[in-house]
């Protein structure tokens, strides 16, 4: 719900000194019309008073309801009633203040039009005030909301696309320890741990975001392990980073699904062995990684939109950074590379 | 009796190779590592039994069958796929999921020796085919048979398709080159944001055309960026002038 701007230190204080300068108006002008100092001032003190109440009545009523149509009849009616109520009050209580003073009741008598007159433009204006306050207040909560929710939906999905992993990574590395208990149990339990590693170390990055580039490769390492168990001699992996670069920040799991790509092209289009070659660069507030594989233009199936590996990560790059760019592959007859740009935030 | 066992993975060769010691009677004459290698050894061996992988490199397990005349019984092994697992159970195939046991194995194999009928169990294995193609991955190429090469043919090389007959004709830059299968079948494995079904004998990829021309009464032809010309009915008109949004 809005807040009154009475909630207000600084409206507060506004109004309280309209509202003296106001009064202090009011009393001169009776002064003006051969009232004494005293009677104009007891009679602008009580009026204004009254008035201000009334203002901060119909302001705060505001607060809880304000109608959609026929607005302006509506807010009419309400500084109608409020001033003629007012008026009323007025004419009870001022000569019961001011005491046997004919001259003044006369004045009073004479005065009500008038009264009644700046009373309904002042309320009015409270009226009008409070509406633009309250309306103004409501479309800035409605565009918090907005944002809010924009922001929940977008770490949602960041969350989703961390978590990819690929059930059938998990199912064909399960079957290779089944083979391996048969033949080679010391190896099937090497890879048992390998990849409960791997996997441990995947719920733990779902949660963060960021990570270095130290531990992104410790993790992409023990992934390549498994795939090389996997995949036998056919599979060979070189991962060149330059030292300096240890440190720089990147989305976590990024690289592997790049990496899991390049394996799976390199590795299903061509039948001989293959290289993954990984290799990151940096400049000051840039972090640059390519991922290559060997690939054969004559049989590869085109790779737009292939697979969710690289258009999972071009969203991710998106909804991190807001840029389109960051993502880039080339190909030429023997090679397909992958790059991707990661900029340093400060 | 003899088999062939066509898998990527090496290791997964080696626990079918150790699960396969239980039945004797099985040899198994050969190992491939890939849809290439099978297709060559399933020609020259004619095995009564493969195990066949689904996803492997060059064309995978579902390609390869397509490019067999005489396809043998076939027992697939694969990773969780949902969709090959639906088309699996449609037509009543034995599949095996990895990670398996050697009960499992042994099921899926005393299954085979007891169906009498074997010719029953290839005509399951080409339903199979005929359904499979949907698949998210699988089609966004076309895997054709000349003599005895393989061509694949990539999704931007389709011009457009002709029935004739049990066939359907793709036309590429380089040629027309023939595939046993319907109109039906590409209708609902080609993408249909970038294909459309403009007659019945004809499909076109959208991309491929450069105008469209009034031609007789009630019907139109499409001329392509190659200077062919496809045949365009009336229903046809109306879905193209759809989708390029008349």
């Amino acid at each position: 719900m809005a807040t009154s701007p009475f909630a207000l230190i600084k409206f507060r204080l506004y109004f309280v000194g309209a509202w003296v300068v106001w009064a202090l108006l009011h009393a001169a002008v009776l002064h003006w019309f051969k009232l004494s100092v005293e009677t104009a001032l007891l009679d602008s003190l009580v009026s204004n008073a009254l008035l201000a109440g009334a203002c901060w009545f119909i302001s705060s009523n505001l607060q809880y309801y304000q109608p959609d149509q026929a607005r302006l009849l509506y807010f009419g009616i309400w500084c109608l009633l409020l001033s003629g109520l007012w008026l009323l009050v007025l004419e009870y209580v001022l000569p019961l203040i001011i005491e046997n003073d004919p001259a003044y009741e006369i004045f009073l008598n004479n005065s009500l039009p008038v009264r009644f007159g700046i009373a309904f433009l002042t309320i009015g204006w409270m009226v009008m005030l409070s509406v633009l306050w309250y309306s103004q207040q409501d479309q800035k909560q409605s565009e918090q909301r907005q944002a809010d929710a924009e922001k929940l939906a977008r770490e949602a999905e960041l969350f989703k696309l961390r978590q990819q992993l690929q059930p059938h990574f998990l199912f064909n590395s399960l079957n290779s320890v089944n083979a391996l208990i048969g033949s080679r149990p010391q190896e099937a339990r090497r890879m048992v741990l390998q990849l409960s590693d791997f996997l441990r170390g995947t719920l733990k990055r779902e949660e963060h975001q960021w990570v270095t580039l130290t531990e992104e490769l410790e993790h992409l390492r023990l992934y390549l392990e498994i795939e090389k168990v996997r995949f036998g001699h056919r599979l060979a992996t070189e991962i060149i980073a330059d030292e300096e670069c240890g440190n720089m920040r990147l989305p976590s799991m990024l690289l592997q699904p790049l990496v899991e790509n390049a394996i799976k092209f390199g590795l299903y289009d061509t039948t001989d062995e293959v290289i993954i070659r990984l290799q990151a660069y940096c400049q000051p507030d840039l972090l640059e990684i390519s991922v290559q594989n060997p690939y054969d233009a004559h049989t590869a199936q085109p790779r737009q939109g292939t697979g969710f590996g690289l258009s999972g990560v071009q969203r991710r790059l998106y909804l991190l950074f807001a840029r389109t760019d960051l993502l880039q592959t080339f190909a030429d007859n023997t090679t397909y590379t992958t790059l991707v740009k990661i900029p340093q935030l400060p | 009796m003899k088999a062939i066992l066509i898998d990527d993975e090496p290791l997964a060769r080696s626990l079918v190779r150790e699960y396969l010691a239980a039945f004797p009677q099985i040899e198994i004459v050969q190992e491939c590592n890939d849809g290439f290698e099978g297709l060559k050894a399933v020609t020259q061996h004619q095995p009564d039994l493969i195990f066949l992988d689904v996803q492997m490199p060059k064309i995978n397990g579902f390609e390869m069958l397509e490019l067999l005349d005489q396809p043998p019984a076939v027992i697939f092994t694969t990773a969780f796929d949902e969709f090959a697992i639906k088309a699996f159970d449609a037509h009543a195939i034995d599949y095996l999921l990895k990670p398996f046991s050697q009960e499992r194995f042994n099921k899926a194999v005393e299954k085979w020796q007891q169906q009498k009928d074997q010719a029953e169990l290839i005509k399951n294995t080409q339903a199979l085919l005929q359904t499979t193609a949907a698949a998210p991955d699988r089609q966004d190429r076309i895997v054709v048979k000349i003599g005895t090469k393989i061509r694949i043919i990539p999704e931007p090389d389709i011009l457009y398709l002709e029935a004739d007959d049990d066939y359907i004709k793709v036309y590429t830059p380089d040629g027309a080159f023939l595939k046993s299968k319907t109109m039906g079948y590409f209708e609902n494995s080609l993408d249909p944001k970038k294909f459309i079904r403009v007659h019945r004998s004809y499909m076109l990829q959208i991309s491929q055309i450069t105008r469209i021309e009034p031609y007789e009464k009630d019907s139109h032809i499409a001329i392509l960026k190659n200077g062919a010309k496809v045949p365009v009915s009336r229903s046809g008109y109306a879905k193209l002038k759809q989708v390029l949004g008349l």
